[in-house]
Protein backbone atom coordinates (compact mmCIF):
# COMPACT_ATOMS: atom_id res chain seq x y z
CA UNK A 1 0.00 0.00 0.00
CA UNK A 2 1.35 3.39 -1.10
CA UNK A 3 1.86 5.36 1.75
CA UNK A 4 0.96 9.33 1.25
CA UNK A 5 3.65 11.88 2.21
CA UNK A 6 2.96 15.41 3.05
CA UNK A 7 5.52 18.26 3.05
CA UNK A 8 6.55 18.96 6.27
CA UNK A 9 5.90 22.90 6.96
CA UNK A 10 7.93 23.96 9.60
CA UNK A 11 6.97 28.28 9.18
CA UNK A 12 3.95 29.87 9.60
CA UNK A 13 2.59 31.29 6.41
CA UNK A 14 3.55 34.77 6.12
CA UNK A 15 0.91 37.34 7.78
CA UNK A 16 -1.56 38.49 5.48
CA UNK A 17 -1.07 42.32 6.67
CA UNK A 18 2.98 41.78 7.40
CA UNK A 19 2.92 42.54 10.83
CA UNK A 20 2.84 40.34 13.59
CA UNK A 21 -0.38 38.13 15.12
CA UNK A 22 -0.08 40.38 18.58
CA UNK A 23 -0.30 43.53 16.82
CA UNK A 24 -3.24 42.96 14.54
CA UNK A 25 -5.30 41.42 17.31
CA UNK A 26 -4.90 44.79 19.20
CA UNK A 27 -5.77 46.62 16.04
CA UNK A 28 -8.88 44.40 15.76
CA UNK A 29 -9.90 45.27 19.40
CA UNK A 30 -9.10 48.69 19.03
CA UNK A 31 -11.82 48.86 15.82
CA UNK A 32 -14.41 46.66 17.84
CA UNK A 33 -13.84 49.49 21.20
CA UNK A 34 -14.14 52.50 18.87
CA UNK A 35 -17.52 50.79 17.79
CA UNK A 36 -19.02 51.05 21.60
CA UNK A 37 -17.81 54.85 21.86
CA UNK A 38 -18.62 55.56 18.42
CA UNK A 39 -22.07 54.57 19.59
CA UNK A 40 -22.24 56.49 22.59
CA UNK A 41 -20.95 59.70 21.49
CA UNK A 42 -23.46 59.08 18.33
CA UNK A 43 -26.37 58.74 20.69
CA UNK A 44 -25.42 61.73 23.36
CA UNK A 45 -25.00 63.77 19.84
CA UNK A 46 -27.93 63.57 18.59
CA UNK A 47 -29.70 63.74 21.95
CA UNK A 48 -27.38 67.05 22.61
CA UNK A 49 -28.76 68.70 19.39
CA UNK A 50 -32.13 68.15 19.04
CA UNK A 51 -32.87 69.64 22.11
CA UNK A 52 -32.85 73.31 22.68
CA UNK A 53 -33.26 73.44 26.96
CA UNK A 54 -29.67 71.17 26.55
CA UNK A 55 -28.32 73.00 29.67
CA UNK A 56 -24.60 74.86 29.43
CA UNK A 57 -23.02 74.24 32.74
CA UNK A 58 -19.03 74.70 32.14
CA UNK A 59 -17.92 77.62 33.21
CA UNK A 60 -13.77 79.25 32.59
CA UNK A 61 -12.56 77.17 35.68
CA UNK A 62 -13.93 73.63 33.92
CA UNK A 63 -13.16 74.19 30.82
CA UNK A 64 -9.98 75.19 32.03
CA UNK A 65 -9.68 71.75 34.02
CA UNK A 66 -10.76 69.43 30.59
CA UNK A 67 -8.09 71.69 28.51
CA UNK A 68 -5.18 70.74 30.94
CA UNK A 69 -6.59 66.99 31.55
CA UNK A 70 -6.52 66.68 27.75
CA UNK A 71 -2.80 68.48 27.47
CA UNK A 72 -2.21 65.89 30.08
CA UNK A 73 -3.20 62.70 27.80
CA UNK A 74 -1.77 64.63 24.53
CA UNK A 75 1.65 64.08 26.09
CA UNK A 76 1.01 60.95 27.35
CA UNK A 77 0.82 60.09 23.68
CA UNK A 78 4.30 61.72 22.89
CA UNK A 79 5.99 59.90 26.09
CA UNK A 80 4.35 57.05 24.92
CA UNK A 81 5.68 57.25 21.14
CA UNK A 82 9.32 57.89 22.78
CA UNK A 83 8.98 55.12 25.00
CA UNK A 84 8.10 52.71 22.13
CA UNK A 85 11.18 54.18 20.29
CA UNK A 86 13.27 53.69 23.18
CA UNK A 87 12.26 49.84 23.22
CA UNK A 88 12.97 49.34 19.16
CA UNK A 89 16.36 50.54 20.26
CA UNK A 90 16.50 48.36 23.21
CA UNK A 91 17.18 50.78 25.48
CA UNK A 92 15.46 49.36 28.58
CA UNK A 93 16.02 51.72 31.31
CA UNK A 94 14.80 54.45 28.66
CA UNK A 95 11.46 52.92 27.45
CA UNK A 96 10.78 52.53 31.62
CA UNK A 97 11.33 55.84 32.25
CA UNK A 98 9.06 56.76 29.53
CA UNK A 99 6.33 54.57 30.35
CA UNK A 100 6.16 55.72 33.44
CA UNK A 101 5.92 59.24 32.05
CA UNK A 102 3.16 58.11 30.41
CA UNK A 103 1.33 56.32 33.04
CA UNK A 104 2.41 59.91 35.61
CA UNK A 105 0.19 62.02 32.58
CA UNK A 106 -2.44 59.46 32.74
CA UNK A 107 -2.72 58.99 36.62
CA UNK A 108 -2.84 63.20 36.48
CA UNK A 109 -5.63 62.72 33.92
CA UNK A 110 -7.94 60.46 36.30
CA UNK A 111 -7.44 62.86 39.14
CA UNK A 112 -7.89 66.13 37.15
CA UNK A 113 -11.34 63.96 36.16
CA UNK A 114 -12.64 62.77 39.67
CA UNK A 115 -11.67 66.45 40.89
CA UNK A 116 -14.00 67.39 38.17
CA UNK A 117 -16.98 64.80 39.46
CA UNK A 118 -16.74 65.41 42.44
CA UNK A 119 -16.96 69.22 41.48
CA UNK A 120 -20.40 68.26 39.65
CA UNK A 121 -21.68 66.28 42.18
CA UNK A 122 -21.36 68.39 44.90
CA UNK A 123 -23.60 71.29 42.53
CA UNK A 124 -26.28 68.51 42.38
CA UNK A 125 -25.53 66.96 39.47
CA UNK A 126 -26.31 63.14 39.33
CA UNK A 127 -27.11 60.41 36.15
CA UNK A 128 -30.66 61.37 36.98
CA UNK A 129 -30.90 64.88 37.49
CA UNK A 130 -29.57 68.00 37.32
CA UNK A 131 -29.71 71.36 38.78
CA UNK A 132 -29.69 73.55 35.23
CA UNK A 133 -32.02 72.18 33.43
CA UNK A 134 -34.94 69.66 35.16
CA UNK A 135 -36.74 68.99 31.33
CA UNK A 136 -33.30 67.37 30.63
CA UNK A 137 -32.64 65.01 32.84
CA UNK A 138 -30.48 62.73 30.40
CA UNK A 139 -27.73 65.58 30.68
CA UNK A 140 -26.21 63.51 33.61
CA UNK A 141 -26.15 60.20 32.21
CA UNK A 142 -24.72 60.92 28.93
CA UNK A 143 -22.15 62.90 30.82
CA UNK A 144 -21.21 60.35 32.92
CA UNK A 145 -21.55 57.55 31.23
CA UNK A 146 -19.23 58.50 28.29
CA UNK A 147 -16.55 60.02 30.70
CA UNK A 148 -17.07 57.22 33.24
CA UNK A 149 -16.30 54.52 30.14
CA UNK A 150 -13.53 56.78 29.02
CA UNK A 151 -11.70 56.98 33.00
CA UNK A 152 -12.22 53.13 33.36
CA UNK A 153 -10.27 52.49 30.51
CA UNK A 154 -7.70 55.58 31.00
CA UNK A 155 -7.04 53.31 34.40
CA UNK A 156 -6.61 49.97 32.55
CA UNK A 157 -4.33 51.28 30.37
CA UNK A 158 -2.36 52.73 33.17
CA UNK A 159 -2.48 49.49 34.99
CA UNK A 160 -1.32 47.89 31.74
CA UNK A 161 1.25 49.84 31.58
CA UNK A 162 2.56 49.70 34.96
CA UNK A 163 2.93 45.61 34.37
CA UNK A 164 4.55 46.30 31.42
CA UNK A 165 6.99 48.70 32.94
CA UNK A 166 7.43 47.06 35.90
CA UNK A 167 5.83 43.58 36.21
CA UNK A 168 5.96 42.28 39.64
CA UNK A 169 7.01 45.14 41.29
CA UNK A 170 4.36 47.24 40.11
CA UNK A 171 1.71 44.71 42.46
CA UNK A 172 2.44 46.06 45.59
CA UNK A 173 2.44 49.38 44.28
CA UNK A 174 -1.18 49.04 42.95
CA UNK A 175 -2.03 47.53 45.77
CA UNK A 176 -1.05 50.66 48.32
CA UNK A 177 -2.38 52.66 46.10
CA UNK A 178 -5.69 51.58 46.38
CA UNK A 179 -5.47 51.21 50.00
CA UNK A 180 -4.65 54.67 49.76
CA UNK A 181 -6.97 55.53 47.92
CA UNK A 182 -10.02 53.69 49.62
CA UNK A 183 -8.74 55.18 52.81
CA UNK A 184 -8.63 58.54 52.05
CA UNK A 185 -11.25 59.41 49.63
CA UNK A 186 -15.05 59.91 52.03
CA UNK A 187 -17.52 56.96 52.35
CA UNK A 188 -20.30 58.94 50.58
CA UNK A 189 -17.93 59.81 47.06
CA UNK A 190 -18.18 57.38 44.53
CA UNK A 191 -14.69 57.04 43.85
CA UNK A 192 -14.74 54.91 47.75
CA UNK A 193 -16.63 52.12 45.64
CA UNK A 194 -14.72 52.80 42.56
CA UNK A 195 -11.19 52.84 43.73
CA UNK A 196 -11.73 48.77 44.16
CA UNK A 197 -10.94 48.51 39.96
CA UNK A 198 -7.70 49.28 41.35
CA UNK A 199 -7.58 45.81 43.42
CA UNK A 200 -9.48 44.31 40.50
CA UNK A 201 -6.73 45.52 38.33
CA UNK A 202 -3.57 43.89 40.95
CA UNK A 203 -5.09 40.51 40.92
CA UNK A 204 -6.15 40.43 37.36
CA UNK A 205 -2.19 41.58 36.84
CA UNK A 206 -0.96 39.02 39.25
CA UNK A 207 -2.50 35.77 37.57
CA UNK A 208 -1.28 37.49 34.27
CA UNK A 209 2.23 38.20 35.71
CA UNK A 210 2.39 34.56 37.54
CA UNK A 211 1.07 31.93 35.60
CA UNK A 212 2.65 33.32 32.49
CA UNK A 213 6.31 35.44 33.35
CA UNK A 214 8.16 37.35 30.68
CA UNK A 215 10.50 39.51 29.79
CA UNK A 216 8.22 41.54 27.95
CA UNK A 217 9.77 42.66 24.43
CA UNK A 218 9.27 45.68 22.13
CA UNK A 219 6.86 44.02 20.53
CA UNK A 220 4.58 44.20 23.67
CA UNK A 221 5.84 48.08 24.35
CA UNK A 222 4.44 48.80 21.03
CA UNK A 223 0.87 46.92 21.54
CA UNK A 224 0.28 48.61 24.30
CA UNK A 225 0.89 51.59 23.16
CA UNK A 226 -1.72 51.66 20.52
CA UNK A 227 -4.06 50.94 23.28
CA UNK A 228 -2.55 54.10 24.86
CA UNK A 229 -3.12 55.98 21.67
CA UNK A 230 -7.13 54.67 21.25
CA UNK A 231 -7.58 56.26 24.76
CA UNK A 232 -6.22 59.09 24.14
CA UNK A 233 -8.05 59.33 20.47
CA UNK A 234 -11.17 58.69 22.03
CA UNK A 235 -11.01 61.89 23.98
CA UNK A 236 -10.33 63.98 21.47
CA UNK A 237 -13.79 63.29 20.60
CA UNK A 238 -15.60 63.35 24.23
CA UNK A 239 -13.83 66.37 25.04
CA UNK A 240 -15.40 69.06 22.27
CA UNK A 241 -18.24 67.56 22.26
CA UNK A 242 -19.52 66.67 25.61
CA UNK A 243 -17.51 69.85 27.18
CA UNK A 244 -16.99 72.42 24.34
CA UNK A 245 -20.23 72.33 23.79
CA UNK A 246 -21.82 72.70 26.53
CA UNK A 247 -19.65 75.99 27.28
CA UNK A 248 -21.32 78.18 29.58
CA UNK A 249 -21.41 81.90 28.32
CA UNK A 250 -20.96 84.35 30.65
CA UNK B 1 9.85 38.15 13.01
CA UNK B 2 8.80 41.40 12.58
CA UNK B 3 11.52 43.76 12.41
CA UNK B 4 10.15 47.02 14.75
CA UNK B 5 13.32 48.89 14.07
CA UNK B 6 12.94 49.17 10.41
CA UNK B 7 9.37 49.41 10.07
CA UNK B 8 8.80 52.95 11.45
CA UNK B 9 10.62 55.71 9.86
CA UNK B 10 9.18 58.95 11.34
CA UNK B 11 12.15 60.88 13.73
CA UNK B 12 11.54 62.01 17.09
CA UNK B 13 11.11 65.35 15.82
CA UNK B 14 8.20 64.21 13.67
CA UNK B 15 6.61 63.10 17.09
CA UNK B 16 7.41 66.57 18.42
CA UNK B 17 5.71 68.46 15.50
CA UNK B 18 2.64 66.17 15.96
CA UNK B 19 2.16 66.54 19.75
CA UNK B 20 2.44 70.57 18.94
CA UNK B 21 0.19 70.13 15.73
CA UNK B 22 -2.51 68.48 18.32
CA UNK B 23 -2.05 70.92 20.93
CA UNK B 24 -2.87 74.24 18.81
CA UNK B 25 -5.98 72.11 17.19
CA UNK B 26 -6.97 71.91 20.92
CA UNK B 27 -6.61 75.72 21.37
CA UNK B 28 -8.33 76.05 18.29
CA UNK B 29 -11.44 74.42 19.57
CA UNK B 30 -11.24 76.10 22.77
CA UNK B 31 -11.35 79.34 21.62
CA UNK B 32 -13.90 78.72 18.93
CA UNK B 33 -16.17 77.22 22.13
CA UNK B 34 -15.20 79.71 24.49
CA UNK B 35 -16.36 82.70 22.27
CA UNK B 36 -19.57 80.79 20.89
CA UNK B 37 -18.60 81.89 17.25
CA UNK B 38 -20.95 79.37 15.82
CA UNK B 39 -24.32 78.41 16.63
CA UNK B 40 -24.84 74.81 17.80
CA UNK B 41 -25.09 72.75 14.64
CA UNK B 42 -22.32 74.24 12.73
CA UNK B 43 -20.39 74.53 15.84
CA UNK B 44 -20.68 70.84 15.80
CA UNK B 45 -19.77 70.02 12.88
CA UNK B 46 -16.82 72.05 12.84
CA UNK B 47 -15.58 70.23 16.26
CA UNK B 48 -16.16 66.93 14.44
CA UNK B 49 -13.88 67.73 11.73
CA UNK B 50 -11.01 69.10 14.19
CA UNK B 51 -11.63 65.98 15.91
CA UNK B 52 -11.36 64.18 12.79
CA UNK B 53 -8.57 65.59 11.76
CA UNK B 54 -6.73 65.06 15.19
CA UNK B 55 -7.82 61.52 15.57
CA UNK B 56 -5.94 60.94 11.76
CA UNK B 57 -2.96 62.81 13.43
CA UNK B 58 -2.67 60.49 16.12
CA UNK B 59 -4.04 57.30 14.08
CA UNK B 60 -0.90 57.47 11.17
CA UNK B 61 1.86 59.33 13.07
CA UNK B 62 1.42 57.96 16.94
CA UNK B 63 -0.18 54.59 17.01
CA UNK B 64 2.13 54.29 13.32
CA UNK B 65 -0.93 52.68 10.85
CA UNK B 66 1.13 55.23 8.41
CA UNK B 67 4.12 52.66 8.30
CA UNK B 68 1.94 49.34 8.02
CA UNK B 69 0.69 48.23 4.42
CA UNK B 70 -1.84 49.44 2.38
CA UNK B 71 -4.25 46.36 2.52
CA UNK B 72 -4.43 46.51 6.86
CA UNK B 73 -4.85 50.26 6.24
CA UNK B 74 -7.44 50.29 3.95
CA UNK B 75 -9.07 47.18 5.92
CA UNK B 76 -9.18 49.05 9.44
CA UNK B 77 -10.82 52.36 7.46
CA UNK B 78 -13.64 51.05 5.64
CA UNK B 79 -14.36 48.43 8.13
CA UNK B 80 -15.00 51.04 11.20
CA UNK B 81 -16.39 53.59 8.36
CA UNK B 82 -18.72 51.08 7.45
CA UNK B 83 -20.09 50.91 11.18
CA UNK B 84 -20.48 54.15 11.67
CA UNK B 85 -22.29 54.52 8.30
CA UNK B 86 -24.50 52.01 9.12
CA UNK B 87 -25.50 53.82 12.85
CA UNK B 88 -26.44 56.70 10.65
CA UNK B 89 -28.28 54.62 8.24
CA UNK B 90 -31.06 53.35 10.94
CA UNK B 91 -31.31 56.69 12.09
CA UNK B 92 -32.38 58.13 8.21
CA UNK B 93 -34.12 59.68 7.56
CA UNK B 94 -35.07 61.59 11.24
CA UNK B 95 -30.75 61.84 11.41
CA UNK B 96 -31.01 64.56 9.33
CA UNK B 97 -34.18 66.20 9.78
CA UNK B 98 -33.00 66.34 13.27
CA UNK B 99 -30.36 69.51 11.99
CA UNK B 100 -33.72 71.73 11.24
CA UNK B 101 -35.56 70.90 14.36
CA UNK B 102 -34.81 71.84 17.91
CA UNK B 103 -31.41 73.77 18.23
CA UNK B 104 -31.11 75.82 15.29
Amino acid sequence: MATVQHAVQDVYEPSLFGTYSKKIGMWLFLASDSLTFGALLFAYSYNRIANPAWPTPFHKESIANATVMTACLLSSSLTMVLGVLAANRGDKAWTRNWLLATMFFGAAFTVLHAMEWTKLMGEGMMPWKNPWAETVPQFGGTFFTLTGMHMLHVTIGVIYLGVIALRKKFLPILLLLWLAGWLATPAQSIFHYGIHVLLLGAIVSAIILFLKPKDYDSQDVEVAGLYWHFVDLVWMFIFPLVYLMSTKVV
Amino acid sequence: MHDVTAAHGESKLTYFWVWGGLLFLTAVEVVLAYRQVLQPVRMLEVLLVLSVIKAALITLYFMHLKSEIRPMRWLLLISVSGCFFLMWVFFFPDANRIIHLGVK
